[in-house]
């Protein structure tokens, strides 16, 4: 059962063909994606190469501080893809520290009750069982953050007469912003609905089919797909109700009033 | 009553302004001087400074939204969160339309196919109900017809005939004239009492 085809990189090359026809076909068509396709695809190569050897020297030092220092990094990076995908950001410091802490505290939480309680590695920290399970968890909750987010400072700078006429007859601000608060719940929460929905019916979620690929039983495959995915959606959530009310505070002050200056507008 | 000492918000002020009970003072002045910024700023919507007081209290010993209760600012363009006008209204019953010349039935209509005149007297409606101390104006006739703001005054001075103080924010000088107490004029940041009524 545990045996697996090795890919040549000639196979990987091959596999790019249909990509490359994708670029030649938007050049063709004047999409205006080539560009963006190369960037793309030059950096999953090079990232995913990168990570390739970073993860083998890992496993093979085993390092709790060296685990810890990537993991750290990982979330910075979301942090700033979290910030960067907004289109309205908070100014100064907050815009980036709301979606990197509350990704990190929900997430970390998370994966540190999933490493010790649950899969239980030895050491439970072992990189080849925490980056990964941190990285498929932290790459989903980060999308539901960012949209979460975009959604409620979208939603309040366009409701603002609103959210005001509401302060002005005497709501505090909680009052005044629930309904944007849930609508940018609402749309943080939908990736994870949407993908425990059409799990095994419509998609093959990548981790299950690799491992499938790679010779393990589907029964056990769907086993650890099923506990990543309740992970996935559980920290999800954590982080996207952590974000939306971290961001709504600081969209608002302690004399009740919406703050719209401390957002700034990035791009049309 | 309404006192204001001091109050400074971006390029307006300081300024001070003792509104008695039951009087009206209108505040006129070029468009973009800052009217607006200064009503906004005393029903503390931006962060502002200085101090200001009615017969409920100081402003900075009241909780904003119990402040913003007693002192009713009535923006130019009034903001609306639900679909129709009733949920807006905390006794719609109680509501009667028809006195500032609405359709008695208005209470029942969709927002959305509100004029702007309606949206301005419906949102002094809304604004009444809470029964405020001080009640801060923001030209609420600009989209109102001659009938229409006569309705308007008179429901207004039946407000100041109960006790409550006016801050009205108009274009009109006639306005003035006719309503106001005492008339102000915002410039370059300052306010000053202008000579003739």
């Amino acid at each position: 059962m545990s045996e697996y085809v090795v890919l040549s990189y000639v196979d990987i090359a091959l596999a790019s063909v249909f990509l490359l026809l994708n670029g030649v076909l938007s050049l063709w068509l004047k999409l205006g994606v080539a560009r963006n396709l190369v960037f793309a695809t030059l950096r999953m190569v090079v990232q995913l190469l990168l990570v390739g050897l970073l993860l083998k020297s890992l496993f093979t030092i085993q390092s709790p501080w060296l685990t810890l220092l990537i993991a750290l990094l990982m979330i910075g990076f979301a942090a700033r893809e979290i910030w960067a995908r907004q289109e309205r950001r908070l100014k100064g410091w907050q815009g980036m520290a709301i979606g990197g802490t509350s990704m990190g505290a929900s997430v970390g939480v998370v994966a540190l009750v999933a490493l010790i309680v649950l899969v239980q590695p030895e050491p439970w920290w072992h990189p080849r069982y925490a980056l990964p399970l941190l990285g498929m968890i932290m790459g989903n909750a980060m999308t539901g953050i960012s949209l979460s987010l975009d959604t409620l400072h979208t939603a309040l700078n366009r409701e603002q007469r609103a959210i005001e006429a509401q302060l002005l007859l005497g709501a505090d601000k909680w009052q005044a912003m629930r309904p944007f608060i849930r609508q940018a719940m609402r749309a943080g929460f939908m990736p994870s609905i949407n993908a425990m929905a059409a799990i095994g019916v419509v998609s093959l979620p990548g981790m299950m089919t690799g491992q499938i690929l790679s010779g393990v039983d589907p029964n056990e495959a769907v086993k650890y797909q099923l506990m990543v995915m309740f992970l996935i959606a559980g920290a999800t959530g954590l982080a996207v109700m952590l974000a939306t009310l971290g961001s709504a505070r600081a969209l608002s002050d302690d004399r009740d009033r919406l703050r719209i200056d401390r957002l700034r507008k990035v791009k049309a | 009553m309404l006192e204001i000492k001091a109050l400074s918000r971006l390029h307006i002020g300081p300024v001070s302004l003792s509104v008695a009970n039951g009087e009206i003072i209108a505040i006129t002045g070029p468009s973009g001087c800052g009217k607006s910024v200064l009503l906004r700023a005393v029903a503390d919507l931006d962060p502002n400074e200085g101090h200001l007081e009615t017969q409920s209290g100081v402003r900075a010993e009241i909780p904003a939204p119990a402040w913003r209760r007693k002192v009713g600012y009535l923006p130019a363009e009034s903001g609306w969160w639900a679909d129709t006008v009733a949920a807006h209204f905390e006794t719609p019953d109680k509501i009667d339309p028809a006195s500032l010349g609405l359709a008695p039935e208005a209470m029942g209509w969709d927002v959305a196919r509100l004029s702007s005149g309606e949206r301005q007297r419906l949102a002094f409606l809304r604004l009444l109900e809470h029964c405020p101390d001080v009640l801060l104006l923001d030209e609420p006739t600009a989209p109102l017809d001659a009938a229409s703001t006569a309705l308007f005054e008179a429901r207004l001075k039946r407000c100041v005939a109960s006790g409550v103080s006016v801050v009205l924010v108009t274009h009109d000088p006639a306005q003035a004239t006719r309503i106001a107490d005492r008339h102000f004029v915002l410039d370059s940041g300052q306010l000053s009492e202008a000579a003739h009524v």
